[in-house]
């Protein structure tokens, strides 16, 4: 584990669309964020699908399942926990999920 | 312990039933098991014979398997006959000089058809109709024939007029009887078939008793009758009822009837204790059981008693119900109302052209027998009335009377069956077994389908097991849940009443007002296509843009490796030189993989999401438009050249197919729609298996619906013919409009036709008759979306919002470094994963 871990500014948050995701790339790591409306939050997590192994998890859908937000892949439609990374289908297959916020009109990731 | 040594003669459907049960029953290692199969193949479906001409193969057919039969560990020998039994040494000899001992011996030799020993019955291309073997002869001899004719017209004969004209024979019926089907119809029934066959253009001829075949001279034949009357044909097909093969009891000495048919016991015992006979060779209580069912029951009360079981055979129930060239036709039990004091009941609509005949007894209480013709749905009903001698309501012809929509409960309630109540015949399936499988955990009609086998058969009992396991399922309080998911305690239809009335245009809308959480992935599309099929919104607004599925967020379809393929439409499938150079010029500067779709346009392959929107601005500066790949939309309307070009065309079908897709293009659906016209009947492009299908004809146009390829294929249904182009199309847009109001999500306008109550009758009854007078709004609703369509690229390419999402990172101009290519037949391709590492050193290409 390391712990110098700082909150990176990734994008504006004018660049978030809204209940949908995008994409930013953080030290060579690609990483989704999604911005969910009801909650007013941003989430981020991995942008490689475990499934496909394409970089592809930005376009999937969002939505809720008992309470867990989540994102849909848009290749083979497993789930993933937008606040965990967690996997619905299987669990050996769960993503990273990092803190995220918006801070001053930034959205800033913990990376 | 020493094995019981089990001899088996015929390997047909009643053969393999019997190897089957003796499976199942768990006592195959008591038992050294021989198959004599006559035939080069084993066991098949002999009921469903006649789907051979209709597209299915010797393999959809097959019912025995070598492999499995092999793991049952039994010795099967095909294309070998049992020609010799010796009982004294219990021992047979083949055709093939084998010799072989048994402890049993079981006869499952079926049956031959009869041919009536008239002179010139032997003359080449005079065939028979029972075996595989049998069809590939009669399809060599329809390759010269233009004129076939069956003789005899019962149940297989009428099959078998049906093989010639799906071979494409002028076909004719003769018949000795006075009537078509004499066994099972009376009369006015037989007259009612009659007519409908001979609308079909086939041609029946009753009372025709057949002396001589000779030389013909149109034709390869001549059919000389006893009344002086000839018939010329170029092939014969005899089929004047069956025989028992009964000739190795003949040869045994075993007892026959005086007209055939090896006598067995209620143990299926021939008059040799060792010997069993069973199925269609075996004659019971001076009976010969031409149908499966009654040899399935013999199969399994001989396996019975060869394990130490009880079974015994008791008679069986000879009603059947057939679909004939398309005419249903049933009979139940007393068809002929032969038992005394029995009263009738008929109905006959000469107009739908229904014939229903009802056999009840003298006091009226029970029901005998029926007959009916052109409407069977009540079959199921009415056999179990007869079966379980269950109180006929008070009026018994409200059982035949078409239901008028009042309140007359004409249907018996499933509830009312007693649990032995057989429910399938064909599987012997009773009502306890249905229930039996829904407490051992089957859940749905598919689930009880697979687990009893009921309704895989002759498929007569499928009305009547839905009933069934609905209303199981009912009392155990499933309640077939048909929300859309959990954000939506509502239907698809539902939601789309919904939309339409309180003119919802946005999804938070819709989620507030009747909905909760956030949505999902199956709710927002949904949604998202409702509000487009209403309003025809752009769909990458702000409010629009997260309810897209990503090939619609993208307006392209996402490949394996994450990049995208672009597809524009050419209407029609015709382009100009100009356009096609511009599609390889494109192709080129981007290396992109070209290729020809199965929907006749050009797919380009390989495009980074970043280079989609430069792409589209070239395509469409050269006039392209976007093709709707992506979306649950009209996808192509296929075409042939027709007049235009073709010698054969009749009208102008690429040109219809061009205006209809740009009528339709844009329209989004509860799935996709594909169109095509072909110029004549030869039908080039397809027509009848696509959703609408249109075919031109020497007086307008044939307008075929809800047909399909794909998983699951189905020709579409003829729903109108001879329209002129106003009619065609005003007709496609109720019938489409009706559809997107209608269909659940995801559904085909296949299963949604197959799953709609009424069927083709009833659509056809909502757009030609306007029955529900909900045509004017359908077309105006089409009228709205033809009027405010729109390029969806164009309107992206216009507009700096919608096209910010258009590059892979949102903070870098970096491309995806995880897309690699590899040429493979002079294009690109994506790496495999091993090709990835082995490249990974290497930096991509990139192409400006
Ligand atoms: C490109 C093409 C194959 C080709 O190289 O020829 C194709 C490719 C795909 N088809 Fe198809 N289908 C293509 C013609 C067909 C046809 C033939 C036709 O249209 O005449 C059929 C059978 C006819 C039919 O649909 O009735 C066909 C039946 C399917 C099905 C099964 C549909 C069904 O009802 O069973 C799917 C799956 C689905 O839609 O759920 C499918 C889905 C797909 C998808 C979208 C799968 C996916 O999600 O990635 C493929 C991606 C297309 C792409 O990336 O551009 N495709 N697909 C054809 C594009 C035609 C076009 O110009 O638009
Ligand atoms: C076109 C057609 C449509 C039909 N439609 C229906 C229907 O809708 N509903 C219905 O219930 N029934 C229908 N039937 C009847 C049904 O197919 C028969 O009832 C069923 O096949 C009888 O089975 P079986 O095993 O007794 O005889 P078969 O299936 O005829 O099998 C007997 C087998 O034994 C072989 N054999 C004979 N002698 C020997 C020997 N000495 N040694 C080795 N092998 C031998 C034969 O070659 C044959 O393969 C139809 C039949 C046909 C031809
Ligand atoms: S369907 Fe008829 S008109 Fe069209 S190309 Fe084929 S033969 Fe010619
Ligand atoms: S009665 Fe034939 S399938 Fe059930």
């Amino acid at each position: 584990m390391t712990t110098d871990t700082n909150w990176t500014a990734v994008c504006s948050q004018n660049d978030l669309v809204a209940d949908s995701g995008i994409c930013a790339l953080i030290h060579n790591t690609q990483i989704a964020l999604f911005y969910i409306k009801k909650e007013q939050a941003v989430f981020a997590v991995a942008n490689l699908d475990p499934f496909s192994q394409a970089n592809v998890l930005s376009r999937g859908l969002v939505g809720s399942k008992d309470q867990q937000i989540f994102v849909a892949s848009p290749v083979y439609k497993q789930h993933f926990c937008l606040k965990t990374g967690h996997c619905l289908e299987d669990e050996n297959n769960s993503i990273q999920a990092w803190p995220a916020r918006i801070e001053k009109g930034q959205v800033e990731v913990l990376f | 312990m020493k094995k019981t040594k089990l001899v088996i003669a015929g390997n047909g459907m009643v053969g393999h039933q019997f190897l089957q049960t003796l499976a199942d029953s768990a006592q195959l290692d008591r038992f050294d098991v021989t198959v004599f199969c006559e035939e080069s193949r084993l066991a098949y479906d002999r009921v469903h014979l006649s789907a051979y001409f209709s597209g299915a193969t010797a393999d959809d057919l097959a019912m025995g398997n070598a492999d499995l039969y092999r793991s049952w560990g039994l010795t099967v020998l095909t294309g070998e006959t049992v020609t010799d039994i010796n009982r004294d040494e219990q021992s047979v000899t083949t055709d093939k000089g084998q010799a072989l001992r048994y402890d049993k011996l079981v006869l499952a030799t079926g049956s031959y058809p009869f041919v009536p020993p008239v002179p010139g019955h032997d003359r080449p291309q005079c065939l028979v109709y029972r075996t595989l073997d049998d069809l590939d002869a009669i399809a060599a001899a329809a390759k010269n024939a233009t004129v076939g004719t069956v003789v005899g017209g019962g149940l297989l004969g009428l099959e078998a007029a049906k093989a010639l004209t799906d071979l494409g024979l002028k076909t004719h019926v003769v018949e000795f009887a006075p009537r078509l089907m004499a066994v099972q119809l009376d009369d006015g029934g037989g007259a009612m078939l009659r007519q409908k066959i001979e609308a079909l253009d086939v041609s029946v001829h009753t009372e025709k008793n057949t002396q001589l075949i000779d030389d013909g001279e149109q034709c390869f034949h001549k059919m000389n009758f006893a009344d002086g009357e000839v018939l010329e044909t170029d092939l014969i097909l005899f089929s004047a009822g069956i025989r028992p093969r009964d000739e190795l009891a003949l040869q045994s000495d075993l007892e026959v009837g005086e007209r055939g048919g090896i006598v067995i016991n209620n143990h299926c015992q021939t008059s040799d204790p060792s010997i069993y006979a069973i199925g269609e060779c075996a004659l019971w209580n001076k009976q010969i059981f031409g149908l499966v069912a009654p040899g399935n029951q013999m199969a399994k009360v001989a396996v019975s008693h060869l394990t130490g079981g009880s079974d015994s055979f008791t008679g069986a129930d000879m009603s059947t119900k057939l679909k004939l060239m398309g005419v249903d036709v049933a009979s139940i039990g007393d068809a002929h109302s032969r038992t005394p004091g029995a009263r009738n009941y008929t109905f006959v609509d000469e107009r739908a052209e229904v014939y229903k005949k009802l056999v009840v007894s003298a006091d009226s209480k029970t029901l005998l027998g029926a007959i009916l013709v052109g409407e069977a749905e009540n079959y199921g009903t009415l056999l179990q009335y007869m079966l379980n001698g269950i109180h006929l309501p008070e009026y018994p012809d409200s059982l035949i009377l078409p239901n008028r929509g009042d309140d007359t409960q004409t249907g018996l309630g499933v509830a009312a069956l007693p649990e032995t109540a057989q429910i399938c015949s064909c599987h012997d399936v009773s009502k306890a077994d249905v229930r039996a499988a829904l407490d051992s955990g089957c859940c749905s009609l598919a689930d009880v389908k697979g687990g009893t086998k009921a309704a895989t058969g002759c498929g007569g009992c499928s009305a009547l097991l839905t009933d069934l396991v609905n209303h199981e399922l009912e009392e155990r309080g499933v309640d077939v849940n048909r929300d859309l998911c959990e954000h939506f305690p509502y239907t698809r239809q539902d939601l789309y009443n919904i939309v339409r009335i309180e003119g919802i245009r946005s999804f938070d809308e819709l989620l507030d007002k009747h909905g909760h959480g956030h949505g999902c992935e199956i709710c927002r599309p949904a949604a998202g296509s409702i509000l487009a099929s209403c309003w025809n919104d752009f769909i990458l607004t702000e409010q629009n843009v997260s309810l897209q599925d990503t090939n619609d967020t993208f307006m392209a379809n996402m490949q394996k490796d994450g990049t995208y393929s672009v597809v524009p439409r050419v209407a029609g499938g015709e382009i100009t030189a100009d356009k096609l150079i511009v599609l390889g010029q494109v192709a080129k500067q981007y290396n992109l993989y070209s290729k020809i779709t199965g929907g006749q346009r050009v797919d380009l392959f390989g495009a980074r999401l970043e280079q989609l929107p430069e792409i589209w601005k070239i395509l469409i500066d050269a006039g392209f438009e976007t093709g709707h790949a992506y979306g649950k939309s009209l996808r192509t309307v296929k075409s042939c050249v027709g007049s235009t070009w073709c010698r054969f065309g009749v009208d102008d079908s690429a040109g219809l197919a061009i205006d209809l897709e740009n009528r339709y293009k844009g329209l989004r659906a509860p799935h996709k729609i594909k169109f095509a016209v072909s110029g004549c009947t030869r039908e080039c492009a397809e027509a009848q298996s696509k959703d609408i299908g249109i075919i031109a004809t020497e007086k307008g146009w044939n307008l075929y619906v809800c047909g399909n390829g794909g998983m699951k294929p189905r020709h579409g249904d003829l729903f109108a013919t001879d329209l002129d182009r106003a009619t065609l199309i005003t007709y496609i847009d109720r019938v489409l409009m009706f559809y997107i109001k209608t269909a659940d999500r995801l559904q085909r306008t296949s299963v949604w036709m197959e799953n709609m109550e009424g069927g083709l009758d009833y659509l056809r009854q909502v757009v030609i008759q306007d029955s529900l007078s909900l045509n004017e709004e359908l077309e105006q609703q089409m009228a709205e979306v033809v009027a405010t369509y729109q390029c969806e690229w164009k309107t992206t390419l216009d507009d700096p919002e919608a096209l910010k999402r258009f590059r892979h990172f949102v903070n870098s101009d970096a491309p995806d470094s995880n897309i690699v290519f590899v040429e493979e037949r002079q294009q690109i391709r994506p790496a495999t994963p091993d090709e990835k590492n082995a490249i990974a050193a290497e930096p991509i290409k990139l192409v400006s």
